[in-house]
């Protein structure tokens, strides 16, 4: 029960700090957010690693293996994509 | 000890997030925002691959190339008119992964007898009703958005029914999961059931409110996230998945701000029931005039401030590159020259400024609309470019039109307005725009990227 206390607090914070910080990026830059901030959601990437190399059953690890793919993906697909987007805006043409 | 090295990696990667984010609060700080927010990534990635549970790295190998080869190939390939169905995708895998995860904790959970708790059997239920509608959800409109669909609303009778249908019966499995975690085939019923609503939840909603649902699908995926953070107990994925899903709260909020709808609106009510005063006979008969690039070529010779409105008809014909070209000729001739941005424009919160910067148009000339709409009055010529609904004035004067109250941009107040546009036809809200008609106004009719070609030609000529 504690332990649910301790990571129940950590996410409301969480949850005003990115209000916070997020409320302060232009619509300028929305897109790269939304790219972006996608990447950051593919951290399920750490939980699918475990999955995939614990071997426990042929079904976990089938799991994990799809679950990484479609992490990597995310991962991957969402920072490089939100680096291509963000240098494209310049100053001066 | 090993424990306590882990999770200190964990926070410092969460701290890496945070500050990733905050560099985007300007072009300048953004790149290395989201650089440090990979470096984040990779460090809790690293650390995680040095877990005692992780006996075989050769699936986890497997998964890393065949991901990053499919994600590198998407990130380089894909056009920037395209980014609104790769970030569709990618919420999708996001989405997709959190909900596996969870499943393979269980399955696992089960295997190994370990006590499973009420936090453990509630979050994988989440877990697996968000996951699963995010992941289906996005495959749609990754769809749509990709024209493997249709782009208008599909409606059906008793729509609501069944998504209230498929609703309860995933939250009732749900709720049989906490009571009895042993039976691990009550969480993919769970599964089932969400993926079905995830189609039927987003097939319904037309292509311009696809702003809308992309953005939720992203708050989605991070609370996907957040929820196997709480199956596993796993920090750094509570706090990375509550940034992303309080970052799709944002956006979807204002989204639905800038056409003056509520999200329940936007999500179940639809366009629909037009009950306007005015036909479109009323509005444009007799009162459209139509005009010629040359037209508008002297028309441009003379003048100090230009805006133009793009829209999304401007990336559906490709036309940023053109409009850039005819932003430098009118700059070089003296010309103050701004681009006003509907928050709504294209079919993503801030397409049209990447599109816009990707032409290579310095991004201090991309407006938002409450800093351009007092601008108008000065301004000499409006060229309003494949947008429709966000410059109807009706919005401001018939509170009985769909869009009543909609904030737009004024365009209508400029001195004069140019509308580059295929036809006369209505835009998503399937309304007559009053501003076609206006006094100050001149339709420039055809395809977008040929209009401001041949603009361009005929101010060469000039």
């Amino acid at each position: 029960m504690e332990e649910l206390i301790t990571i129940l607090t950590i996410f409301v914070l969480a949850l005003f700090v990115g209000f916070e910080v997020i409320a302060k990026v232009p619509p300028l830059l929305h897109t790269p957010l939304m790219s972006g901030s996608n990447a950051i959601s593919g951290i399920t990437l750490i939980g699918a690693l475990i999955s995939a190399g614990s071997k426990y059953t042929l079904l976990t690890t089938i799991l994990g293996l799809v679950a990484v793919t479609f992490a990597t993906i995310n991962v991957v697909g969402g920072f490089l994509v939100t680096h291509r987007m963000l240098g494209m805006f310049k100053r001066k043409g | 000890m090993e424990s306590a090295i882990v999770n200190i990696a964990y926070l410092i990667a969460s701290v890496l997030f945070i500050l990733g984010l905050k560099g985007l609060a300007h072009p300048k700080t953004s790149v290395r925002g989201n650089l440090l927010g990979t470096i984040g990534m990779l460090i809790a990635v690293l650390v995680t691959l040095l877990d005692r549970h992780i006996l075989s790295y050769e699936i986890i190998l497997i998964g890393i190339l065949a991901g990053s080869a499919i994600g590198v190939f998407l990130a380089i390939k894909t056009p920037m008119t395209g980014m609104p169905q790769m970030v569709a995708l990618l919420n999708g895998f996001g989405g997709g992964a959190s909900t596996l995860v969870a499943g393979a904790a269980l399955v696992e959970a089960i295997l190994l007898t370990t006590e499973i708790d009420i936090q453990f059997t509630v979050a994988t239920a989440a877990s697996g009703i968000i996951g699963a509608v995010t992941f289906w959800g996005s495959l749609v409109a990754f769809g749509k958005l990709q024209g493997l669909i249709t782009e208008e609303p599909v409606l059906f009778k008793g729509q609501h029914l069944v998504n209230a249908l498929l609703l309860f019966f995933a939250l009732l499995l749900g709720i049989w999961l906490v009571k009895e975690p042993s039976l691990a085939w009550i969480y993919w019923g769970v599964v089932a059931f969400s993926s079905i609503l995830g189609i039927t939840l987003v097939l319904p909603i037309g292509g311009a409110d696809m702003p809308v649902v992309i953005c939720l699908l992203n708050s989605y995926s991070g609370i996907a996230a957040a929820a196997t953070g709480f199956v596993l107990n796993n920090n750094v994925l509570i706090i990375s998945g509550s940034l992303v899903g309080a970052s799709g709260v944002i956006l979807s909020n204002l989204m639905c701000k800038s056409m003056n709808r509520s999200l329940t609106n936007v999500l179940f009510g639809g366009v629909g029931a037009v009950n306007t005063k005015a036909s479109s006979e009323d509005i444009y008969t007799g009162k459209v005039k139509t005009s010629s690039p040359e037209e508008v070529a002297m028309l441009l010779e003379a003048v100090r401030r230009v805006v133009i409105v793009p829209g999304y008809g401007m990336a559906v014909s490709q036309a940023q590159f053109a409009i850039r070209d005819l932003f430098l000729l009118l700059e070089s001739k003296g010309v103050t020259v701004e681009f006003a941005i509907h928050p709504v424009a294209g079919r993503m919160p801030g397409h049209m400024n990447v599109l816009l910067a990707e032409a290579n148009i310095p991004y201090e000339r991309l407006k938002e609309m409450d800093e351009v709409n007092p601008t108008f009055e000065q301004t000499d010529v409006a060229i309003v470019i494949g947008a429709n609904d966000v410059v109807n004035p009706i919005a401001r004067e018939d509170s009985a039109s769909p869009i009543a109250g909609m904030p737009i941009l004024d365009v209508d107040k400029a001195r004069t307005v140019v509308v580059i546009k295929r036809s006369l036809s209505p835009g998503f809200a399937g309304i007559p725009n009053s501003l076609f008609a206006a006094d100050n106004t001149l339709m420039l009719f055809g395809d977008g990227k040929k209009m401001v070609l041949d603009l361009i030609a005929a101010l060469k000529a000039g």
